[in-house]
């Protein structure tokens, strides 16, 4: 008889696949779910150098929203999320748009704008620690032009500190942006074009009223790129100011490496983080819903 | 009108002007966009051939007058972190050492996951990939700690296994979307074959899959060096001081409190450290650019 | 005869949505069959089941009398070519044919025998070292077939094998598969689109629509007796003409046109409402209209001459009404034409159920 008469039993079906499929059915588990899970719950326990689980209720989130550091994190977060967000959108499309006008060297033009993507937080923020020196930086060669007057040391200046911050963070980063808008203009049917000019439409209004909306995919996904790269800024911190002058560029993530591992104050660390991950679920959620929701349905 | 050669008004080609209004704005415009991208790496290569007092005179800008490799020497091989004075060194060959293993375990899960989640769809396997996709987007902040209680459970934490283990976990997310999402655009047929052949899952995976699939594999390991390279939270976390990635101890080295700054040195240590992946960029091109765009568009 | 694959009761769903509804399907020894329909009509998905690639929800599948329900695609005793070739890209074309005996532990010897005679069976002795992207489209599908081909199989299956090619190889690769079953007498299972394909290739075509098989016989016997209306608009180019009626005591009335019905073989009761349908190449043009069980005139409206025969529209009752005349003819638009055909050439539908009467 062949073995087909045999129903093979339902766990064993594709077992090989299964077994193969371990390490990711675990790693989604264990650390994803059950981490996260982990940490939440011991956001409500007193925890100090070591994860204990004795109960204080909402104690330690009421700490966290009366530290004076953690909100000047969020107020830092929100300055630098809304004004990185606007920035590399605009800049990130605009040298797309440059790029998209069949130029010569367009390749080079990309090369030189991507490049800084490739190199780490920690170089970027070092780079631009001694960019913005007062002492010999952009400020001192101004002030050499015969502009003695000017003024421009982010990094030794609480109020301006974070835009200091956020210079560095749109030169790494919009180069991405740039690219991934590239590829959403080239993936554009090239008739829309043909059409444009045969009606007599001027470029920038194409792009405008054009472009830009059937690109919405695109800038949706680039927006929850941008979005969750803001959440987790913390090395580009650390290397540019360390969180100074004073806590005056202390960001979330750092907040929550610093609890953890240098003040030994395990449950605020958690509790930071769980809000961190409230935060990112308010973006994702909705994302979520638009991008996967919606194609269920067709 | 035998004269056929004769026209009248606009004829043959249209004139083009080199120097258009629209040609100056354009290449204008990016060509200062272009200098304020290269602006830094030039700073920091000049500065890190001038010699102090050059430094303190000049402005950061000026080529240096007296070329020396003074501050590459220093910064390779003296450089002081606090705890010692062996230079970058150390953290480069550590780099090496995390990174190799790394990018080789997390492709080759990642890999397999792919395929599996491609053409094996078993029950069950859409969930596990979802909270693995949720899990890109969950701050590694929350899986911070439970993860060195997994690593101090299982014996690794503060050494190189263990953080060949946190890179191939946080890399899994992406790297299984990239290789789903390239085994998916295989032709499905292809697959079809060769069960028809009696070809199983490893038998497939091997002698059809892996032979079509070399691109994919050089777009994830460009994008697992330049990303491990570049790792500083997980170094900073689940490594002892004397495994430090480059990243973690060129930061000790340019922001240590003690003795007197040396702008020089910190900036030889800082394009040392950036090397690596510079090169990667420029070598692989188009490449680089395809993995980041595949990496990050499409979910 | 005995049957090679029988399906029984065969069902499959994705979800809430059933693909393929309570399926019984029986293939003679030897026998061609083709599964033709539109897309989306499950004849893909039935073969993809047949060679165990789909796991099916509910039913039973037997080959050559062994029951292979939940047997691996491999140990089926099948072999498949596909539309896009599906060939191995790093593999040579040896490789490719080798492959699957290779899995099967086959010794290497007979391995190179087998794989010789089918490249002597389907000529492509000279290109058993080539890579599959140094092939042509012909070459490409070819190779295909050598693979399942040494396999030494019983049974075929073919998923729409020629789409991919150009009208002239498909033709010509049309003729050679008719020779290799010709040679071979294999049961062959081919889907397909292509309504040229399934009439000249097939012993039995299956027409299928929505996850059942409409109808299921000679393509002589569903070119002239279509089981329904679906399978009578499917089949011939331009279509049926469909006439809208009354059977009314033997005769078919629509509008001011009665046709008597005596020639015509009932294969039911039928009164009331009906559908008569005529094909193109039926209706009689000219002097001998008038011996037809009915005659009218139509004047021409639109005439696409196509070299070998014309088509010429016209219009009856205020429906659109094909003629297909000789090429030879001369005729332009707005002649009067005489028109005439027999009700034994007719079909015949109820118009509540759509079947034939």
């Amino acid at each position: 008889m062949a073995t087909g008469a045999t129903k093979p039993f339902g766990l064993f079906r594709n077992m090989t696949a299964k077994i193969a499929a371990i390490p990711m059915i675990l790693t989604a588990l264990v650390v994803f779910a059950g981490g996260t899970i982990w940490t939440v719950v011991h956001s409500f326990t007193g925890s100090k150098l070591l994860p204990k689980l004795n109960w204080v209720g909402l104690d330690q989130y009421e700490r966290l929203w009366n530290s004076n550091r953690w909100i000047v994190s969020i107020e830092n977060l929100l300055i630098f999320g809304v004004f990185s967000l606007i920035f590399s959108l605009v800049i990130g499309f605009t040298l797309a748009a440059l790029l998209d006008q069949k130029i010569r060297f367009e390749n080079t033009f990309r090369t030189i704008i991507l490049y800084p993507f490739a190199m780490s937080f920690i170089v970027t923020g070092l780079v631009w620690q001694w960019l913005l020196n007062p002492e010999f930086g952009i400020q001192s060669i101004v002030r050499d032009l015969g502009w003695t007057g000017f003024d421009f040391d982010p990094l030794y200046n609480q109020d301006i500190v974070i835009y200091g911050v956020l210079i560095a963070a749109l030169w790494q980063g919009t180069g991405l942006i740039m690219v991934l808008m590239l590829a959403g203009m080239r993936g554009i049917d090239q008739d829309i074009w043909k059409a444009s000019r045969v009606d007599g439409i001027p470029a920038w209004k194409t792009y405008l009223f054009i472009i830009i909306p059937m690109m919405r995919p695109v800038f949706i996904t680039t927006l929850v790129i941008i979005a969750s790269g803001i959440v987790k800024v913390f090395d580009l911190v650390v290397a540019q100011t360390s969180g100074g002058p004073g806590i005056a560029s202390e960001v979330p993530a750092k907040y929550v490496y610093d609890s953890m591992f240098l003040r030994q104050n395990l449950g605020q660390g958690f509790a930071a983080s769980t809000m961190m991950l409230l935060a990112v679920v308010i973006i994702i959620i909705p994302w979520a819903y638009l991008e996967f929701g919606g194609k269920k349905r067709d | 009108m035998t004269d056929v050669t004769h026209f009248e008004g606009a004829h043959g080609p249209k004139p083009r002007r080199v120097f258009s209004r629209r040609n100056i704005f354009l290449y204008g415009t990016l060509i200062m966009v272009a200098l304020y991208y290269v602006l830094p790496l030039y700073v920091m290569i000049v500065t890190s051939l001038k010699g102090m007092p050059e430094i303190r005179m000049g402005n950061i800008f000026a080529p240096p007058v007296d070329i020396t490799f003074e501050p590459w020497v220093k910064a390779w091989s003296q450089a002081c972190t606090g705890l010692n004075c062996d230079g970058l060194s150390r953290g480069f060959w550590n780099s090496v050492q995390i990174t190799v293993p790394s990018v080789i375990v997390s492709i080759l899960i990642a890999s397999v996951n792919g395929y599996a989640l491609a053409n094996w769809r078993f029950k069950g396997a859409d969930v596990f990939f979802t909270i693995l996709i949720f899990g890109a987007f969950i701050p590694y902040q929350i899986m911070l700690y439970p993860m060195v209680i997994l690593l101090r459970e299982m014996g690794i934490y503060g050494t190189l296994w263990g953080l060949v283990m946190v890179h191939s976990i946080f890399g899994m997310p992406i790297l299984t979307l990239l290789f789903r999402n390239y085994f998916t655009s295989l032709p499905e047929e292809l697959f079809k074959a060769a069960r028809v052949d009696g070809a199983g899952f490893w038998g497939i995976y091997f002698q059809i899959m892996l032979p079509m699939s070399l691109p994919i594999f050089v777009v994830a390991m460009i994008l697992q060096v330049t990303g491990i390279w570049n790792d500083f939270l997980f170094g900073v976390v689940y490594t002892k001081p004397d495994i430090y990635p480059m990243t973690v101890q060129l930061n000790n080295i340019v922001n240590s409190v003690q003795g007197v700054k040396e702008y020089n040195v910190n900036m030889a240590a800082t394009i040392l450290t950036g090397l690596v992946p510079l090169v990667i960029y420029f070598v692989s091109g188009r490449l680089f650019v395809r993995g980041i765009a595949a990496g990050a568009v499409k979910g | 005869m005995t049957s090679s694959v029988e399906i029984k009761n065969l069902n499959l769903s994705f979800g809430a949505v059933e693909v393929l509804k309570n399926l019984n399907l029986s293939i003679a020894e030897g026998e061609f069959l083709v599964l033709l329909g539109s897309s989306g009509c499950g004849k893909s998905t039935l073969l993809n089941c047949i060679a165990g690639l789909l796991d099916i929800t509910a039913g039973q599948i037997f080959i050559k009398g062994q029951n292979v329900t939940w047997a691996e695609p491999s140990e089926r005793g099948i072999g498949m070519v596909f539309q896009s070739y599906a060939l191995y890209p790093q593999m040579t074309v040896e490789g490719n044919m080798s492959f699957g005996l290779k899995n099967a532990k086959v010794p290497k010897a007979e391995i190179k025998e087998r794989v010789a005679h089918a490249a002597d069976v389907l000529q492509i002795e000279p290109l058993l070292d080539r890579k599959p992207s140094a092939l042509s489209g012909g070459q490409r599908q070819r190779v295909a077939i050598g693979r399942a081909l040494v396999r030494d199989v019983d049974v075929f299956l073919f998923d729409e094998p020629l789409s991919n090619l150009d009208a002239k190889l498909r033709a010509d690769l049309r003729v050679e598969l008719k020779q290799l079953h010709a040679r071979l007498q294999n049961t062959m299972i081919y889907v397909t689109h292509d309504q040229v394909e399934a009439m000249t290739l097939a012993d039995r075509i299956a027409i299928m629509k929505d996850g059942l098989i409409q109808q299921l016989a000679s393509p002589a016997e569903i070119y002239s007796r279509p089981a329904n209306l679906y399978v009578a608009d499917f089949i011939g180019s331009p279509a049926m003409n469909l006439l809208d009626g009354q059977i009314n005591n033997g005769n078919f009335e629509a509008g001011e046109i009665s046709i008597p019905l005596g020639g015509y073989e009932f294969s039911r009761e039928a009164r009331g409402g009906a559908l008569l349908g005529i094909r193109p190449e039926h209706v009689i043009v000219g002097g001998n209209a008038d011996t037809a069980d009915i005659s009218l005139d139509v004047t021409a409206e639109v005439v696409e001459a196509l070299g070998s025969d014309t088509l010429v529209l016209t219009s009856v009752n205020a429906t659109r009404f094909w003629l297909r005349i000789s090429g030879q003819s001369q005729v332009a638009t707005g002649d009067a034409l005489r028109i005439g055909f027999n009700a034994s050439d007719a079909s015949l539908f109820d118009k509540a159920d759509e079947k034939r009467l």
